[in-house]
């Protein structure tokens, strides 16, 4: 009888786990495969010569372009860490609140993730751009008496990635908003009620209840905005067009350059394994401060 | 009950998964991938005139733009599904590749047949373009392996009326890079913009640099480099990287042109923003649908030396191959011959404003076309050097180059980082 639930239990899951097999565990490891190669990516894979770890071996030493844009990456991940889920986290305590019209800001802060990557890149380049765009930002500027800071955004090297992070923080804000917002909800009211018969202010609430209980989801958000955001590619796409002599490089358009410019398949690909290691190795020493952060809370 | 579980299960599991198309049955169909936006509707007018004549359907399938053809075409060369003809966008070595892979059949035999009838109908630096010679540095047999269904020219065009505005004649513009220069400061005045080109794409400056580097060095000595026999550091090369530094700090350069695609760039020339572009013949068709009154033309880029002449790059500009592999192949060479005949080649001309291959086929072209055609003579083309440089030497020079252009890193820096990666690559002794 139990064997027979439990066979019926995994055939349930087959499915979902052949898919995952399919699509995620066997391409992992030919990727893998590939990664100890040197092949062009057109012939036949038997006719690739083998390399070892040499193409690791030159990521990890003769690549500057693979680290810069590492970190690029890192740049735009802290932008989004800070002022996307700060901003999502104001916006889910404002919307956790009994004010007017809440649930349509609940669903217009929520379209920005909804919306295709390269429509948004496209339309915020539209806005952007002073040589093929509308040149919105830059006219709002001066209407307001801020010349000063008139601007190529987008073609300047100094100011290009940081208006890339700040599309991209707009962007993504909307995921952690939703799940701040879920997160707020399970909290107790009668908490916050005994805080107040106990003469708790407002901040001292915020800081005693709200936090401490918050730090799981804090923490996901954190998690799922750094995976998220170290692999964004599609929207320097449609913002700026490519690399901007590496200035706007992330590790996931530097694997696409590599793989579509050059013959050399089989670099992109332990250009791919690598970014996956980092991408786990992140993921572990966020699970361990997650611990931690738990404990104290 | 749990017959019902096995059931839903299966059921859930089927839904998942597609079901195959069913493929046609009964006449012979061919099957061509194409990433020409421009002439897809007079691909289509040809399909039908071929279908009409032969009872043989022809399907052009389009898909654009052409990194994304390039990907396509790959993945169905790793997948062995490739269709009857498809072309092919890139080096020569990756040209080579897929001949070594078996997937490209070799068109000599049908080149050479009634006294060479086909392959004399076609311009030789077009065909040159897809043929590879006999001794060849990528191994590949020598013969013909694709036809050009275009030519095309890389050059620069400039914008009559501005130029006029600018005080100048528009019938000289400028001969000398001095002259071209001294123009950026007219520019820069008139707050017009100046030399527009799809830089954040890496070709086209790699494109524009190389027919300096032949004009101040001459062909040998490019070659020789490629070889690894001169340095990027030497002198000559230094002067090319050079050319940037000076056209950047002169003004005649558009503002974030090492960010412009393409199209923005062609959008710019053709709604009269800017006075230069420098692009293909293809953009005839381009500024027509975008502004049919621009008044322009075509010129060589200004020499910056006396002791060469001035290359472009030109040839073929779009070729069809065979795919060795199809069950079709004899029908889809017999469709080639038909599409690149004087009839169709005349037709394709007049509807999309691109220039023949086939040579009997220069009837009526617009003036800015014949422009380009005449540059013809001086043209080149990476595909017929025998030699190729190594992608991450030409990816450090690209991006080099766009760094002189961003004031970050001054011409003898870059020269000395893309020497760098040459030997390292010519250490590995990696074949091209």
């Amino acid at each position: 009888m139990k064997l027979k639930s439990t066979l019926e239990n995994y055939l349930f899951v087959l499915p979902a786990v052949s898919i995952f097999t399919i699509f995620y565990i066997i391409p992992f490891f030919f990727v893998l495969r590939l990664s100890l190669f040197d092949w062009d990516g057109i012939g036949r894979i038997s006719s690739a010569t083998f390399v070892g770890l040499n193409n690791f071996k030159e990521i990890l030493l003769q690549d500057p372009n693979w680290w810069e844009a590492m970190r690029n990456a890192g740049w735009i991940t802290l932008i989004a860490l800070t002022l996307q889920n700060a901003l999502a986290f104001l916006l889910a305590l404002a919307c956790d609140r009994e004010i007017k019209m809440k649930n349509f800001y609940r669903v217009i802060f929520f379209i920005p993730p909804i919306l295709s990557e390269i429509v948004v890149g496209m339309v915020w380049r539209f806005i952007i751009n002073d040589i093929d765009g509308a040149n919105i930002v830059n006219r709002l500027l001066s209407h307001m008496g801020l010349g000063q800071f008139v601007h190529s955004w987008l073609s300047d090297p100094k100011t290009a990635l940081t208006t890339v992070a700040l599309v991209h923080s707009w962007k993504g804000f909307g995921w952690g908003f939703l799940i701040f917002l879920a997160g707020l909800q399970t909290i107790p009211a009668e908490f916050y009620e005994a805080a107040r018969v106990d003469g708790a202010n407002a901040w001292q609430s915020f800081r005693n209840i709200t936090i401490p209980l918050l730090i799981p989801v804090i923490i996901l958000v954190a998690i799922l905005t750094i995976l998220g955001t170290m692999q964004a590619f599609v929207l320097i796409l449609g913002l700026v067009g490519g690399e901007l002599a590496g200035h706007t490089s992330v590790p996931v358009l530097r694997i696409l350059t590599v793989m579509r410019d050059s013959s050399r398949f089989s670099y992109s690909c332990s250009l791919g394994i690598n970014l996956g290691i980092i991408l786990v190795i992140i993921s572990f020493i966020q699970y361990k401060f997650s611990e931690r952060a738990r404990n104290l809370a | 009950m749990f017959a019902n579980k096995i059931i839903c299960s299966l059921l859930l599991l089927f839904s998942m998964v597609g079901c195959a198309p069913q493929k046609e049955t009964g006449k012979t169909a061919i099957t061509i991938w194409h990433w020409m936006t421009d002439r897809a509707p007079a691909l289509q007018e040809l399909v039908k005139r071929y279908e009409a004549k032969t009872g043989i359907k022809v399907n052009f399938e389009l898909y654009a733009p052409s990194d994304a053809y390039s990907q396509k075409v790959r993945a169905a060369a790793q997948g062995a599904n490739l269709p009857d003809i498809f072309g092919i966008l890139g080096e020569k070595r990756d040209f080579a590749s897929f001949i070594r892979a078996g997937y490209i059949l070799d068109l000599t035999p049908y080149m050479d047949e009634n006294n060479s009838a086909w392959r004399n109908k076609f311009f030789a630096k077009a065909l040159a373009v897809d043929e590879f010679s006999e001794g060849n540095s990528y191994g590949i047999d020598s013969g013909i392996y694709g036809v050009p269904i275009d030519i095309v020219t890389i050059q620069m065009v400039y914008n009559k009326t501005l130029l006029n505005q600018l005080g100048l004649n528009h019938q000289r513009p400028p001969q000398t890079f001095a002259e071209f220069l001294d123009i950026g400061k007219k520019i820069k005045a008139a707050k017009l913009q100046g030399l527009v080109s799809g830089w954040v794409e890496t070709w086209m400056i790699d494109c524009f640099a190389n027919n300096f580097a032949f004009n101040i060095m001459g062909k040998d000595k490019v070659l020789a480099t490629i070889r690894g026999e001169v340095p990027y550091t030497d002198p000559d090369w230094i002067q090319v990287l050079t050319l940037f530094k000076q056209m950047q700090e002169s003004g005649v350069l558009a503002d974030g042109v090492v960010t412009m695609i393409n199209k923005t760039a062609e959008q710019l020339f053709a709604n009269g923003k800017a006075v230069f572009a420098f692009n293909g013949s293809w953009c005839v068709n381009v500024y027509k649908a975008m502004n049919p009154s621009l008044d322009y033309a075509a010129m060589l880029p200004p020499q910056a030396s006396d002791k060469y002449p001035m290359a472009i790059w030109g040839g073929a500009g779009s070729s069809f191959m065979v795919n060795a592999t199809s069950k079709n192949k004899e029908a889809a060479v017999r469709f080639l011959k038909w599409f690149t005949d004087t009839d169709q080649q005349a037709y394709l001309a007049e509807a999309t404003n691109n220039l023949p291959a086939n040579k009997e086929s220069l009837r009526k072209i617009p003036e800015a076309l014949a422009s380009f055609s005449k540059a013809m003579d001086y043209s080149t083309h990476p595909n017929i050097w025998g030699v190729s440089e190594f992608p991450v030497v030409i990816e450090a020079w690209d991006r080099g180059i766009q760094s002189i252009i961003l004031g970050e890193k001054t011409p003898e820096k870059v020269a000395s980082e893309v020497q760098k990666i040459k030997e390292r690559e010519l250490a590995k002794k990696r074949v091209y």
